[in-house]
């Protein structure tokens, strides 16, 4: 069993992992590309502009599960003091602040054109920059605190109590009057996005997710680099 | 099948999340009025009492044939099929504000009847639709 999970045979996996999960990106972030910029048609009443949604939702999306994953992976942390899940954990909040980042800067490139402002304080944005907020924190704990087994804990802290904001998140636009418009899809009605711009979103989902895999390995395997430089065999 | 810390740990981390959803919850049902980015018209008429100096946010549908342009001035009503707004407004409007669509006015209120806007903010519903399906959506 820790010959199998063995740092060194991990990082030799994650490099030929690597290779390949950046060809696939770079393939479907081309066709998405290509289907949100020129294939898809424009909307009836925002024109061009809907374009801009090929890049928000997909990266709205993925920000809020990666950090339900590093909410999930930090309980059980906590449960079974296992230190290997928290390199994993670490890896992901890169590309998860990431992918706020960008949900909120192109959310205000939109609104500009659309609502006629670039920012309003209503509850899905705010909650969307708390949620900027907490991964700056999550991934500043680790670099505060130097001390490993004091980090783990107060990285733990923030992911776990911070997840309470997503489903706060996703439900301030059914609880709350809103700017923001409410979802337009949902796992049991129709879609309320016409399929020929279904498509190019699901692909440039599929293009985010490779892309934060891409990240996480590459940071996995940086995580793993200073094991080996602390002369450590395993954790 | 796992160990009593482990039970003891989980005990715990499900009482905190608890105790802290219910806080949560609390803190954002007292401060309702400041998450809510706007009121209907019937908020408005349910009102205690108008503060003329405080600005309001009315949302809800522009009403059907209710705009009317004038080179310095726009008049329409708000309304959420209950209750109505007038609303004046003399300055840039956003691209999306139309009859029949959403809208968001941020202003003083002059009574119950009358806002006084100060900027108007265009509401986008959740549908996307190519300009020729909503062409054939109209015609059925």
């Amino acid at each position: 069993m820790f010959k199998f999970f063995n740092p060194y045979r991990i990082f030799k996996i994650n490099s030929i992992l690597q290779k390949i999960v950046f060809f696939c990106f770079i393939t479907v972030l081309t066709v998405g590309l290509v289907e949100a910029l020129f294939l898809s048609p424009e909307d009836y009443l925002q024109k061009d502009s809907v374009r801009i949604m090929y890049v928000h939702v997909p990266a709205a999306w993925i920000s809020l599960g990666i950090f339900c994953l590093i909410a999930l992976i930090s309980v059980s942390v906590f449960l079974f003091k296992n230190k290997n899940l928290i390199l994993i954990s670490k890896s992901f909040a890169p590309s998860g602040i990431l992918f706020t980042l960008i949900a909120l800067v192109t959310g205000s490139i939109w609104g500009k054109p659309t609502w006629g402002t670039w920012w309003a304080w209503d509850a899905r944005i705010t909650s969307m920059l708390i949620l900027f907020i907490l991964y700056a924190l999550y991934i500043l704990s680790f670099r505060t605190f130097k001390d490993p087994d004091k980090s783990n804990k107060i990285s733990s802290i923030i992911a776990i109590f911070g997840a309470i904001n997503i489903p706060i998140i996703k439900f301030s636009v059914d609880w709350w009057n809103t700017l923001h418009q409410p979802a337009s899809i949902s796992l049991t009605e129709k879609s309320a996005i016409h399929s020929s711009m279904l498509i190019p979103l699901i692909i440039m989902t599929a293009a985010f997710a490779l892309f934060s895999v891409l990240i996480f390995l590459m940071k996995y395997n940086t995580e793993l680099i200073k094991i080996k430089n602390k002369g450590l065999k395993r954790l | 099948m796992y160990g009593k810390k482990v039970k003891l740990r989980f005990l715990f981390l499900s009482l905190i999340l608890i105790v802290l959803i219910l806080t949560t919850y609390l803190v954002l049902k007292s401060l309702e009025d400041n998450v809510v980015y706007f009121i209907s018209p019937s908020d408005i008429k349910e009102l205690g009492e108008i503060n003329y100096n405080k600005k309001y946010r009315v949302g809800g549908m522009v009403k059907k044939n209710s705009v009317s342009m004038s080179t310095d001035q726009v008049n329409f009503v708000i309304t959420d099929f209950k209750n109505e707004i007038k609303v004046k407004f003399s300055g840039v409007i956003p691209n999306l504000f139309a009859e029949d669509k959403g809208v968001v006015a941020e202003g003083f209120l002059q009574d119950r009847n009358f806002l006084n806007a100060l900027k108007i903010l265009a509401k986008h519903d959740e549908n996307y639709i190519p300009p020729e399906v909503k062409e054939a959506l109209e015609e059925k």
